[in-house]
């Protein structure tokens, strides 16, 4: 088997993994930009997700054009957060992270229950205009609509790295991510910062909705990509955007390589459970993650 | 989390076991007289073994503190586990095949446990989705789990008890009930053991938990066997008795999740708690199916009945969350003294 | 007793400041067995009653110093305070000899054992208690419960014989709950035996760790910062309850505390730290005088004396 070996082969699993980690990546960033500043693991993710990309598409069904439904629905998008921010969040301020975790969940169930009571639970198609046509690079075949994606991904990451790194806003951000009790008591405007989070998770959210709408069809199990995301959050640690980027290229990867050459000893069908186990032994060997801070036992 | 752990805390004038023993004479001597077929079928027989799965929970997640969703996966396991059993080992009574189920129920529990001596919090709880997935993707997968049946569907065996046949709605019944009854009582005692008050010790503060010399390692492995062993047969008795067929899919994600509700709902750290989720859960969505189809009519269809559920069901969570953390048991317990006090003062 | 040798690379450091332990020469404290015949001068010495010494502790976090070469005997029997500023590393070095953390340096000496890090999960068997600066009390429990707990670590009964109420396990839960409930009554507390312990007043949570800690009856008790955040009435009562606890069941103490008022009257010796550096070690009328200290400590302290700022 070794001796046959196809380095082509393996070059195109791997790049279509990596790229598909891109997507993994860009939801888990959603998850780190809430966990950052308010400590909470926001598991309603999927479902702002699929929120996102059912209104969208509705719109778009309707005869709305697509820069308008985009901004239409990007509007949406920054209400809920807002929403979820004062309704939810702010009287469980204090409580304990898993409660908030708990919340969400329930906030989960809310969203998608009324994304699908609102426009149907029919399965759309969302054209993109991208031609899911292989492309060949360097004598290897790369889908067109990855490379896109991961394009749309990375630009998304750069987007939101340059907004928190000189607006004075995202400044701010990085001050309440570090120690939300100094933050509050020099006077920075938390519930404005907590806005603008849960407004870019809502952007966020509405990319990858699209990204991956485009690819599954819009439908109710697109609100199941956060199952993806969590292990690639827990293999990144909750706290970091570099982890969520290079934990999603790690799960993308291994993940497709897994699938391919020892799925086989398994029956196939690996893929749902096989990024948890990278993850988790991942963590028996490094419980603080890639990238997240090993915290000093206070007593 | 913070929760109380004095149960069957009853009345101040009555013992403490009269209210439970009062409430079993009536399941037993009453409701078999009295219940209709739609209320054992549709009512009962769920609300029983998702009391019971509650009661699992509870004490892993409301008692030693370690979040798990992956439920189902152990419900599951145990559901499987007691169909091999008993079609695999001939002679063995239905008990031993249930008792075994519960066995390698807690086995998979430690297997999945493990995780838990070196992460906490969100990473745990993450990490016990890994059950989750593995286990149903290992019952699709290899189709000797389900005795190589083409649809993965299986009908259950019969239920009997020493050649004493319990096929009907009452004999699924009681035997639920007899099994639901003893291992809850056997929860009860375990909650209030030494045993009991180590996992409260270990959700409360682990650090000064390790530093009194409890051993946390030891103990919260426990914690995930005893759960995933009353989770397996509350499994066995949710496939069984209420169902009749092993399949996979009822044992996924949203199970998993409707069993954290139900101690989230009917409080944590409360063995009662599990009974009032339970309760709430099997009951809501046959009221809100009478109440939508009353006020809306024939534009209340599955569809909408299905995304009514979902949203009315995480509200609940949220305003239990936000306004009643410690569950119904709470509420109740309130509402019991007011009307004590009521009673008293007249 | 010589120290066995492997320690000396350890003891050498402690030379860069020799007149601290000028300083910490004891001038017999009154409470003392006569086997205790000095103190570690230099870099040789025996230890012959200390019930634990640390030698040449040092520990940092992220480059910031939190303990800069300790050593510190203390004699089996003596109520032994440690003070300092605010930062000075006190609650770490507490933290050092219950296990939490591990020094980058240096030994804990504990009953004749010596350990790079004191295993923690052993701890209450080696007869160490602990309380903790902030409250680390277990909420969802009752007060009994809480104290029941400190005597955990003896349960040999498995959870099926407690379930079933069968074997060994009737015996003990019947002995735990006896020797916690002759705990409460010693420490004042029989009449909030069954309150759950998060509905308590601060002082009395303080106590029911202080009761949890000595319901194992330990040689050693920790005490981080038993007293911050009381009103000096409280303070004096937990003052007289450490000494009575001493008294009774000859448990060795140390302690962590601000009120300098307080730690004079109740310790038998005291020594000072001083960002991460041990300044003084000395009986209570000889660290008064010290100018080091009082540079260092007891002139903030003045300002301070209500314990604000803790």
């Amino acid at each position: 088997m070794i001796a046959d070996f196809d380095y082509q082969f393996f070059l195109e699993v791997l790049v279509g993994g990596l790229l598909s980690g891109v997507m993994y990546s860009l939801v888990a960033i959603g998850f780190v930009l809430i966990y950052k500043t308010s400590g909470v693991l926001n598991f309603a993710q999927g479902a702002m997700l699929l929120f996102a990309a059912l209104t969208f598409v509705s719109l778009v069904e309707r005869g709305v054009p697509f820069a308008l439904a985009l901004v239409i629905t990007f509007a949406i998008m920054v209400a809920i957060g807002i929403a979820i921010e004062r309704t939810v969040l702010r009287p469980l301020t204090n409580k304990p992270p898993i409660t908030l975790f708990m919340a969400t969940l329930g906030l989960s169930y809310i969203i998608e229950g009324a994304a699908q009571l609102i426009w149907g639970t029919q399965v759309h198609g969302l054209d993109l205009g991208i031609e899911d046509v292989p492309l060949e690079i360097g004598g290897v075949l790369i889908s067109q609509f990855d490379i896109f994606a991961a394009v749309v991904a990375a630009g998304m990451v750069l987007l939101l790295s340059l907004f928190f790194r000189y607006t004075r806003i995202g400044l701010s951000f990085r001050a309440v991510a570090d120690d939300q009790f100094a933050a509050l008591a020099v006077g920075l405007r938390l519930p404005l910062i907590w806005a603008t989070v849960w407004a870019a998770a809502g952007l966020v959210a509405l990319v990858a909705g699209l990204l991956w709408g485009a690819r599954l069809g819009v439908q109710f199990s697109l609100s199941l990509v956060v199952l993806k995301a969590l292990p690639v959050l827990v293999l990144g640690g909750f706290d970091s955007i570099l982890g969520a980027i290079v934990g999603g290229l790690l799960i993308g990867a291994s993940e497709k390589l897994a699938e391919v050459y020892i799925g086989d000893y398994f029956g196939g069908g690996i893929e749902s459970w096989f990024a948890y186990v990278v993850a988790l032994v991942f963590l028996l060997i490094r419980p603080s993650g890639l990238f997240g801070q090993k915290l000093v036992e206070r007593v | 989390m913070t929760a109380i752990t004095s149960d069957f805390s009853s009345a101040p004038v009555l013992p403490k076991w009269v209210v439970p023993v009062l409430l079993l004479a009536f399941a037993y001597g009453v409701v078999p007289l009295i219940g209709s077929s739609y209320l054992f079928e549709a009512i009962l027989l769920p609300f029983l073994a998702l009391s019971l799965a509650g009661v699992g929970l509870n004490i892993l997640t409301g008692y030693a503190g370690q979040v798990s969703l992956g439920s189902a996966a152990f419900m599951a396991a145990g559901a499987f586990a007691a169909y091999n059993f008993n079609l695999r080992i001939e002679g063995l009574p239905l008990i031993g095949s249930i008792f075994l189920a519960g066995i390698v129920a807690a086995a998979i529990g430690i297997a999945f446990g493990l995780p838990s001596l070196r992460l906490k919090g969100f990473y745990l709880a993450v990490s016990t989705l890994a059950a989750q997935f593995f286990v149903q993707w290992a019952l699709t997968k290899f189709s000797w789990f389900s005795n190589n049946s083409a649809s993965g569907v299986m009908d259950a065996p019969r239920l009997s008890i020493s050649g004493f046949a319990l096929d009907g709605a009452i004999g699924r019944y009681l035997f639920a009930l007899t099994i639901v009854s003893v291992l809850t009582f056997l929860a009860h005692r375990l909650v209030s053991s030494q045993t009991g008050r180590n996992f409260i010790a270990i959700r409360d503060n682990e650090t000064a938990a390790r530093i009194i010399g409890i051993p946390v390692l030891k103990t919260k492995l426990l914690a995930f066997a005893i759960s995933s062993f009353i989770i397996g047969v509350a499994g066995v008795i949710w496939a069984f008795a209420y169902l009749r067929t092993v399949e996979p899919d009822g044992f996924d994600l949203d199970r998993s999740f409707q069993i954290l509700f139900i101690i989230i709902i009917g409080g944590l750290a409360s063995i009662r708690g599990a009974f009032f989720g339970a309760a709430l859960i099997v009951v809501f969505p046959l009221v809100l199916s009478r109440l939508g189809g009353f006020l809306l009519g024939d534009l209340f269809d599955s569809g909408v009945l299905d995304m009514s559920q979902r949203i009315v069901l995480g509200a609940l969570i949220i305003l239990f969350l936000i306004l009643e953390p410690d569950g119904l048991v709470a509420l109740w317990d309130r509402i019991r003294r007011r009307l004590l006090f009521a009673w008293q003062s007249t | 007793m010589p120290l066995p040798s492997y320690t000396l690379g350890v003891m050498e450091a402690s030379a860069y400041a020799p007149e601290v332990f000028a300083h910490g020469l004891p001038s017999s404290p009154p409470e003392q067995q006569p086997a205790a015949n000095g103190e570690p001068i230099g870099s040789v010495a025996g230890v012959a009653s200390a019930l634990l010494s640390l030698q040449g502790i040092s520990l940092s976090f992220g480059g910031v110093v939190a303990l800069a070469d300790i050593d510190l005997s203390v004699r089996s029997g003596e109520i032994r305070a440690i003070i300092g500023p605010n930062g000075a590393g006190k609650s770490s070095l507490i933290n050092v000899i219950s296990g939490v953390y591990r020094p980058d340096r240096g030994h804990v000496k504990l009953d004749g054992a010596v350990y790079a890090q004191v295993p923690t999960q052993r701890l209450a068997h080696l007869g160490v208690a602990r309380t903790f600066q902030n409250l680390a009390l277990f909420k969802g429990l009752s007060v009994l419960d809480n104290v029941a707990s400190g005597l955990a670590y003896k349960v040999r009964s498995n959870f099926a014989g407690q379930v079933l109420g069968i074997g060994r396990s009737r015996g003990e839960q019947r002995d735990s709950l006896s020797r916690a409930e002759q705990i409460l009554e010693f420490l004042d507390l029989t009449s909030v035996r069954d309150r759950l312990v998060g509905t308590l007043p601060y002082g009395l949570q303080k106590r029911v760790e202080l009761a949890r800690a000595l319901v194992a009856q330990p040689r050693l008790l920790l005490l981080d910062e038993p007293m911050a955040g009381m009103t000096a009435s409280e303070k004096s009562e937990m003052a007289a309850f450490v000494r009575a606890a001493r008294d009774r069941f000859a448990t060795t103490v140390v302690l962590i505390e601000h009120d300098v008022g307080v730690v004079m009257g109740l310790s038998d010796r005291i020594a000072v730290l001083d960002y991460g550096r041990k300044i003084a070690d000395a009986t209570p009328d000889e660290v008064r005088n010290d100018q080091r200290v009082i540079d260092a400590y007891l002139g903030v302290a003045s300002d301070n004396e209500d314990g604000a700022g803790i």
